[in-house]
C-alpha cells in the first residue's frame, strides 16, 4: 500500500484536535473500523468521519477495506516524523530565550 | 533564566511564552534594542542573524537576514507598531524576498513583548505571538515559529510509548 509522504502543515492541524489525537491512539492496533471508532465519541457519525478524513489527508491514518469494515490504522512513521519536527519547532523560541539568558548572565 | 510557561489560545490564535531573567527590565530591553545583541540570539548558531537596519520606534523598521551554513540567506523584517522602553514592544515579523521587499505570500505574525520587574531582582518577559488566521498559524508552525506544542508532543510520546509496549498488530 502506497502511503504518500506526510504534509507537515496538515499534520499539525490534524493533531491540534483532542478527538483526532484520541482516534490516532485508538487506531495504533488497526483493530477497529470507522463505525466502531465512532461509538467512542459523543458526536454524530458524520462528525467522526470528518475527523478521520482530516487524519487520512494528513497521512496520520490509513483506511483499508477488510470484509465489510473500513479499518482505520495509524501511520506510525508519520507520527515519528511529526514528533521530530515538533521538537525542532519548539526549539526556536526556547533557543532564542536560552541565548538571551546567556547574554544577560555573562555579565553577573 | 527559565522558560516558565508556554500557552496557546486557539480562539485568539495566540502562542505565549513567559521567561524569567535575573536582571533589570532595562537590561532585558537591551537584548531587543541593541542590534548587536539582537544578532546574538535571534538566530541559532547554525543560522545566525545579521541586522542591517534597526529603528526600534513606533513606525520604525528592523531588517535582517539569516545566513545558513551554505551561505544561503533568508531575509526578514520587523515593522514596529509600539515601542515603550523598557516594558513593551509590539511588531509585525515578516518575510522579505531576496531584494528585501515584503513577501506578501508569507504570513506575518504580530509579536507582543512585555517586560516587567516582578521583585527579587527578577524580570518577567512575556512574548505573545498573534496569528492573523488559523491557516497562517499552521503555515508559520511549519516554518518553526511555534514553540509550545507541548500538549501535542506529550500526546504523541504517549502514543509511541503504547506502540512500543503493545503486541505488534502484524
Amino acid at each position: 500500500m502506497q502511503i504518500a509522504p506526510p504534509d507537515f502543515d496538515r499534520m499539525f492541524g490534524a493533531l491540534a484536535d483532542a478527538t483526532r489525537r484520541d482516534i490516532v491512539r485508538r487506531a495504533i492496533g488497526g483493530e477497529e473500523g470507522v463505525a466502531e471508532l465512532a461509538e467512542h465519541y459523543p458526536m454524530s457519525f458524520a462528525a467522526v468521519q470528518k475527523h478521520i478524513a482530516i487524519l487520512e489527508r494528513a497521512g496520520m491514518v490509513t483506511k483499508e477495506r477488510i470484509g465489510r469494515r473500513k479499518v482505520v490504522r495509524t501511520n506510525l512513521e508519520g507520527l515519528r516524523r511529526a514528533r521530530r519536527l515538533l521538537d525542532q519547532y519548539e526549539e526556536l523560541w526556547r533557543g532564542r530565550v536560552t541565548r538571551m539568558s546567556a547574554l544577560v548572565t555573562d555579565e553577573t | 533564566m527559565t522558560v516558565t510557561a508556554v500557552r496557546k489560545d486557539p480562539e485568539k490564535l495566540t502562542v505565549t511564552l513567559d521567561a524569567a531573567f535575573e536582571a533589570s527590565p532595562e537590561r532585558v530591553w537591551q537584548l531587543w534594542a541593541d542590534p548587536r545583541q539582537l544578532e546574538r540570539w535571534w538566530g541559532p548558531p547554525t543560522y545566525p542573524a545579521t541586522v542591517t537596519a534597526h529603528d526600534l520606534r513606533s513606525g520604525g523598521r528592523v531588517e535582517y537576514h539569516m545566513t545558513g551554513p551554505e551561505g544561503d540567506q533568508s531575509r526578514g523584517y520587523w515593522e514596529i507598531l509600539e515601542a515603550n522602553a523598557p516594558h513593551r514592544l509590539v511588531f509585525r515579523d515578516g518575510f522579505a524576498d531576496a531584494d528585501g521587499r515584503p513577501n506578501s505570500d508569507m504570513p506575518i505574525n504580530e509579536v507582543r513583548v512585555m517586560i516587567n520587574e516582578v521583585g527579587g531582582g527578577q524580570t518577567r518577559m512575556s512574548i505573545e505571538s498573534v496569528f492573523p488566521d488559523a491557516a497562517a498559524m499552521e503555515q508559520l508552525l511549519a516554518m518553526g515559529m511555534e514553540q509550545g506544542l507541548q500538549e501535542a508532543v506529550g500526546q504523541i510520546d504517549a502514543i509511541l510509548a503504547e506502540d512500543v509496549a503493545s503486541t505488534p498488530g502484524r
